[in-house]
């Protein structure tokens, strides 16, 4: 069993298959007796035999190979009519298929073939294709081997008699009489243990067993719809256990409180058992791609090395059988479009042989498929081109683009950027219904590329399907899911706004979202429900589809939980707003929104004229940012645009701590440095309160903490800052609100905490760009005048 | 001779066949499927297992029940899906000679008359026989 540990999960998945595959030879030379003819027969011994011979020259297990060799040679003539089907033959193969065994045994325990001789199962197979055996074969099937040796065949017999006992050489005596006479079972033994051969030899079909169970015997093939089966159960239980925990919890009981902890336990480690057995490794759909890509290749004229990276990564085969197709797809596309001519390629200094490499991985409970070439990569900017030509969008809207969108309309229906249609790629299946048949899985595509340095294809999909997290929400008293996967925030606006944040674009409702103008849809509306609850309290779901994000007004948001999903009736299919159904914790059912869809209907369908009003918009209104305002000593009030503020937390004051000069609070195992603004900015009131409160900057792993008396707001508006202030750690001042506010130039106050803070170089000539990320906040400061 | 399981919906006698039929339950609450075509009733948690339900007097064009009345199930398989009937009341299991047999008699609606595939005429009233693959087929 150690020997197994060891094993290379290769070899051992090899053994397994092959001792399926010697099982089911067993079967088939027994019934070749009774039907020594039959032709299907010796097809099935002849492809399994095969098979073996493949993977152990793979394996380079050179014995068994050369074994194999010979035998489908002989199987294949027998097969094909060349030669008849004798007794001689038959022990021949069935010496041979005995020495397979053997050295599989030998394989399994310690990896390497040993001193198992097969040289006499060679020569009684090659003495059979010979013919020279076939004379002899009346003879052959003696019980001993000795009388045989003196007649034609001599050279194979003799050394038939030899064979076994090379393996026990401490027992020979013994040998001779097996090989012929009772060949499956018996002869198996000698490399299980050729210490104790007096006991071993008696109870030999017991002492088969363990050895072969280590590797054969510690896998089952299980029925895909009992796998499915046990899939629904499971979801079935969760579902219970999702309303007996409601229901407890509301009990106030204590030991049921605690029971259904434990069922709580169980049922997580059950779904998640349940749910690895529906695993296969992607190298199912993968092993495939070779083959696509060395026929298209040659067909191209192109040369490609096509490298495969994570074939173990395992996810549902549900998913797998889904994404194959948009898999094969985007390879074909790689090799087609993107990958050059080996002339192309050496014009532009590269070698001729193109890279293709396939990455798999897991990443935060998702599957990532990565699909690389190092070809010609994605000009943006004849995609931009061909997407206006095509009426995809307006050039206006290509202008306000950022590239990274640009690359992703080669997702959109009707583009293709083939410029010739070849038989390979521009067949009208296109990129969209790559992306629509990840999406309708879950996933999502992602796209970047380096002209001249070639493209990456990235697919997101979920582990599995059956059961995802999720959010449930209510809409005029009925309640739905939303699938986490497309959620990226749930806002809540209080109802002194709630009546005021939703503002109009060309009669299209959209909200600001950090200064950026999200559109919105109503679910009311989309469903067509009277009697909305509207209070003025707003929420709004901001999800994600197909690269564009909206936000969803809902009523209420009610609960995250994980949901069993389940299929629409045929009969409800075609309404195109949901994605299927599930039942809630408790008991009743929900409908599942099909975000695409709702994304796809309400965004779309008033025309790309309505989007593009919002966009242009959004182009015009971004100044207006939204900024934090926070007061510190004496009274003043700071401005920070919110696009820095990563957090906002507070620190008892004992839990500074000093590093050298500076400051520090210890946060999540990290090292936070602080500066206190009033400081900085020149106060010397210290701050006394018992709890600080502060603003959390953090960008590339980094984070510092700016120290401030209180927070103030969140404000969002165009500011009109003046130029009146020229003092340390400011960049201007500002009515909002009716109040003075100063515009802290954060970048000097992150810098005081934190030298090394990942921020952007100044742009000379440009003060306003010193603030980054967003060069929309800094906008905001666009001051005149003001010297920094 | 056919066994039919029979139901009352305003106040005709309907008959499925029992083969058909995989239960009869009480009212169940059930979910409003929004933009779905007008006879679909709702969504219901059988045991575990999302059931459509159609409202078979929307489907069948018969005027709406009483305020407050509760309809029942018959859960019948269709193509390999279950599918609720919602019927006002759910009667016998009756055996009925296939002699009794009629085609729709002209009294009824189109509506109706497209949807069962007959009538047989007992002693004292008509039972009409509901094609269910028709009837649940409300795409």
């Amino acid at each position: 069993m150690d020997g197994l540990e060891g094993m290379d999960e290769i070899v051992q998945e090899f053994l397994v298959e092959s001792h399926e595959n010697l099982d089911q030879l067993d079967r088939d030379l027994v019934a070749l007796e009774a039907e020594p003819g039959s032709r299907d027969l010796l097809s099935s011994i002849f492809r399994t035999i095969h098979t073996i011979k493949g993977t152990s020259g793979f394996l380079a297990f050179s014995k068994l190979e050369s074994l194999t060799h010979v035998g489908e040679n002989l199987l294949s003539r027998l097969r094909d009519g060349e030669l008849p089907m004798t007794a001689a033959t038959t022990d021949a193969l069935l010496r041979m298929v005995d020495d397979v065994r053997s050295l599989l045994s030998r394989i399994e325990q310690d990896g390497t073939e040993g001193a198992v001789d097969v040289s006499g199962a060679v020569a009684l197979v090659e003495a059979c294709l010979n013919g020279s055996a076939v004379t002899a074969a009346p003879a052959e099937p003696a019980p001993v081997a000795e009388p045989v040796a003196e007649e034609a065949p001599k050279p194979a017999a003799k050394r038939r008699t030899r064979k076994p006992a090379a393996p026990r050489a401490p027992k020979a005596a013994a040998a001779p009489a097996e090989p012929v006479t009772a060949p499956a079972p018996t002869v198996v033994a000698p490399p299980v243990a050729p210490t104790s051969v007096e006991a071993e030899h008696h109870p030999e079909p017991g002492t088969e067993n363990p050895a072969r169970r280590t590797a054969a015997d510690s896998t089952i093939r299980v029925d895909v719809d009992q796998l499915d089966l046990l899939m629904r159960l499971v979801g079935e239980l969760v579902l219970t256990r999702n309303q007996l925990i409601q229901r407890a919890s509301a009990e106030h009981d204590m030991d049921l409180l605690r029971m259904t902890q434990r069922l709580n336990l169980v049922t997580s480690e059950l779904q998640e058992g349940v749910m690895k057995t529906r695993m296969q490794p992607i190298d199912h759909v993968w092993s495939k791609l070779p083959r696509v890509v060395r026929d298209l290749s040659s067909m191209l004229g192109k040369q490609i090395s096509l490298e495969m990276h994570g074939k173990e990564t395992e996810l549902d085969r549900t998913l797998l059988e889904a994404i194959k197709d948009p898999l094969t797809h985007i390879v074909r596309n790689s090799v087609d479009h993107g990958i050059e001519t080996p002339e192309a390629r050496r014009a532009a200094g590269k070698p001729e042989t193109g890279l293709l490499r396939l990455r798999a991985f897991h990443e935060g409970g998702r599957v990532v498929v990565e699909i690389l070439d190092d070809g010609a990569g994605i000009d943006p900017a004849k995609i931009g081109a061909k997407a206006v030509e095509r009426g995809i969008i307006t050039s206006a809207q290509l202008a306000a683009m950022p590239e990274r969108e640009v690359l992703m309309l080669i997702f959109k229906a009707g583009f293709s950027t083939a410029e010739k249609v070849t038989n390979v790629s521009g067949r009208g299946v296109g990129m969209d219904v790559v992306r629509t048949n990840i999406e309708k899985i879950g996933g999502t595509v992602d796209l970047s590329s380096v002209p001249g340095q070639g493209s990456t294809f990235r697919l997101t999909i979920p582990l599995t399907l059956a059961i995802v997290p999720a959010l449930t929400v209510e809409c005029a008293g009925e309640r739905y899911a939303v699938p986490q996967i497309s959620l990226l925030e749930v806002v809540s606006v209080d109802a002194s706004r709630g009546t005021t944040a939703i503002e109009q674009v060309s009669g299209a409702p959209v909200y600001r979202l950090r200064g950026r103008l999200l559109p919105l849809v109503d679910l009311a509306d989309v469903l067509g429900l009277e009697g909305k609850r509207r209070d003025g309290l707003l929420n709004i779901a901001v999800l994600q589809s197909e690269g564009r994000t909206f936000g969803l007004i809902l009523d209420r948001v009610l609960n995250s939980e994980e949901i069993v999903v389940k299929p629409l009736s045929s009969r409800l299919k075609g309404i195109g707003v949901y994605s299927g159904a599930t039942i809630l914790g408790d008991g009743s059912v929900a409908l599942i929104l099909d975000i695409q869809a709702l994304a796809a209907g309400a965004l779309s369908s008033e025309g790309a004229k309505r989007a593009a009003a919002v966009e242009q918009h959004t182009a015009a209104v971004v100044e207006a940012e939204k900024l934090l305002v926070a007061q510190v000593a004496g009274g003043r009030r700071v401005a920070i645009p919110l696009d820095m503020v990563t957090r906002l937390e507070e620190f008892p004051t004992d839990k500074v701590q000093h590093v050298g000069s500076r400051e520090v609070v210890e946060y999540r195992n990290e090292i936070l440095p602080l500066v206190r603004l009033s400081q900085h900015l020149g106060s010397f009131d210290d701050g006394t309160g018992e709890r600080l409160p502060m603003i959390v900057s953090s960008r590339g792993g980094r984070s510092v903490a700016l120290v401030v008396d209180r927070i103030i707001d969140i404000v969002e508006e165009g500011v009109h800052a003046r130029s009146d202030v020229d003092d340390i750690g400011l960049l201007g001042s500002a009515l909002i609100q009716q109040q003075v506010v100063e515009l802290l130039d954060v970048r000097q106050a992150i810098l005081a905490a934190d030298p090394h803070f990942p921020l952007d170089p100044i742009l000379p000539g440009d003060p306003a760009a010193a603030y980054d990320p967003a060069a929309a906040a800094a906008e905001a400061f666009s001051l005149e005048g003001i010297s920094l | 001779m056919t066994q039919l399981a029979t139901f009352t919906l305003a106040d005709h006698l309907f008959g499925v066949e029992v083969s058909r039929v995989q239960e009869v339950l009480r009212y169940q609450p059930s979910t409003k499927v929004h933009l779905a075509p007008a006879a679909i009733g709702g969504m219901m948690n059988l045991r575990g297992q999302v059931v459509t339900s159609v409202d078979l007097r929307r489907r069948l064009e018969l005027p709406g029940a009483a305020e407050g009345s509760e309809p029942m199930n018959v859960v019948v398989r269709v193509d390999g899906e279950v599918v609720s009937l919602l019927v006002d009341a759910i009667g016998d299991v009756v055996t009925v000679s296939d002699e009794l047999f009629e085609t729709p008699p002209e009294t009824l609606s189109a509506r109706e008359r497209a949807l069962i595939t007959g009538a047989y005429k007992l002693e004292n009233r008509l039972l009409l026989a509901l094609d269910i693959d028709r009837a649940v087929d409300v795409g």
